[in-house]
């Protein structure tokens, strides 16, 4: 799954008969530093996604699966709306590395 | 999916039986504001797209989801025409 910014909408009258009624957003990809990466996509939307907000999207196959039953030709569908992202270890706790044994013998 | 204009047709006579009658596209990808990219892509059209028409291009194994192209050797698939694009 990656992030992305929803920066506008694609309306699209003749398109495959699955895809009626679907909503169809222009995503920027993101960085998890929330900058700019990549060429802008068109996403199918699940979550009711809107313009400016912060989403993760996924990619491929299975970016069709939230519309089971159905099976609309998506290949990249928001999938989520993120309400915050944390990078590092959590606030006001020190995280030990996990320990590493020695490796066995098969 | 990926915003693309049609720039171009393919013909090959000899190619995989599964493809015969499939009107097989040049696209060239585009910004959402029309400015051209890099690269080509041939697609397979599932809904009678013409020449210099903006349309949706859906790419990998969710192509063989368009319209006529179950198990079919196909991996990129135009699956719109667009109207219009809207940015925020």
């Amino acid at each position: 799954m990656f992030l992305g910014r929803v920066v506008g909408c694609v309306w699209a009258t003749v398109k495959n008969p699955e895809m009626e009624g679907r909503r169809l957003l222009i995503v920027q990809p993101l960085t998890a530093e929330l900058q700019e990466t990549g060429r802008r996509l068109v996403c199918g939307d699940c979550t009711g996604a809107g313009a400016g907000e912060l989403v993760y999207w996924v990619r491929g196959r299975e970016a069709s699966l939230p519309f089971a039953p159905g099976a609309p030709p998506f290949d990249t569908t928001i999938v989520g709306i993120v309400d915050s992202v944390h990078l590092g270890p959590p606030a006001g706790k020190k995280v030990k590395a996990p320990a590493r044994g020695k490796a066995k013998a098969c | 999916m990926i915003l693309a204009r049609v720039v171009g047709t393919v013909v090959a006579t000899r190619k995989d039986p599964r493809l015969e009658g499939k009107k097989l596209l040049i696209l060239k990808p585009v910004s959402p504001e029309g400015q051209d990219e890099a690269g080509y892509v041939v697609a397979v059209d599932t809904v009678s797209a013409g020449y210099k028409e903006r349309v949706i291009a859906v790419s990998g194994s969710s192509a063989r989801m368009a319209e006529g192209c179950k198990d079919t050797p196909v991996d990129t698939a135009i699956v719109g025409i667009v109207d219009e694009v809207h940015l925020d």
